[in-house]
């Protein structure tokens, strides 16, 4: 069901970064690396509404008081990216990892697509 | 400055003034090193104490990590391996960095190359470089 896989990105009003993502599909679900460098554990929220799932995160860095931006190129300190799922896949059961900056999410197949509203708890 | 002129302007002159200011207001690198841009990105911050980068490399093996500071220019190198990828798997979207990187940022005269610390947290590297004492603002006393 590869072919009929969608892929939404939809635009808010706060500004935020477009994270980089890898999206590998297998046999039995789909996984996601997101690279959310600088956003710590507490700072990231994933949802998974309906068919969409939000993966936002805000930037936290340690700086000296008192310094001046020279050279900026990250600029946003938010990173959001919203996908569409597609019905075969489980949303019940997205399991999500965070490592240095980079989340990994395992969405698995499932046989019956079951519409509900489900928080992902970060391992 | 903009006013208005009592005589009619010509509107493709006007335009042309129009696209020039435009033009300017995006600045074109004028660093050697040209277009800021590639893995990892880097935000460079300054205090009248030290010189702090923060280098956004998500997912690295601090030990793999090189930083290295020669006269006057810090080198940030390393290299990303690519995720497994299982047999039988259809990649539907790769947009992430992989591969070996190397950013090069210059450092102003007043740092001093013995005191360097670099921490690596969620993901970002923050490299902090003291100024030399005698580079710090100082206050004199009047006698």
């Amino acid at each position: 069901m590869s072919e009929q896989r969608q892929v939404a990105e939809s635009r808010h009003e706060e500004a935020a970064l477009l994270p980089p993502v890898d999206v590998i599909e297998d046999a039995n679900g789909i996984t996601l690396y997101a690279d959310l460098p600088g956003v710590p554990k507490d700072r990231l929220n994933i949802q998974v509404e309906a068919e969409t799932l939000t993966i936002e995160g805000e930037i936290a860095l340690a700086m000296p008081e008192g310094m001046e931006a020279t050279h900026t190129e990250v600029g946003v300190p938010r990173y959001r990216r919203v996908f569409t799922l597609s019905k075969e896949l489980d949303s019940g059961k997205v399991a999500a990892q965070f490592n240095q900056g980079v989340l990994k999410l395992r969405i698995p197949k499932a046989e019956h697509a079951q519409p509900r509203k489900i928080s992902v708890q970060i391992e | 400055m903009i006013y208005r002129s009592f005589f009619p302007r010509d509107l493709f002159s006007e335009m042309e003034r129009l696209q020039r200011e435009l033009a300017q207001s995006f600045e074109w690198p004028t660093s050697i090193r040209g277009m800021a841009r590639g893995f990892p990105a880097l935000n460079v911050g300054s205090t009248p104490k030290s010189v702090e980068i923060y280098a956004f490399a998500p997912g690295l093996d601090p030990a793999a990590l090189n930083v290295q500071i020669e006269k006057g220019v810090l080198t940030v190198e390393g290299e990303r391996p690519a995720e497994d990828v299982p047999e039988k798997a259809a990649v539907h979207i790769d947009e992430r960095f992989r591969g070996r990187f190397r950013r090069v940022v210059t450092l102003p005269d007043d740092i001093d190359p013995n005191a360097v610390s670099a921490k690596y947290r969620d993901g970002v590297l923050h490299i902090s470089v003291a100024r030399k004492e005698a580079a710090q603002p100082r206050r004199i006393a009047i006698q």
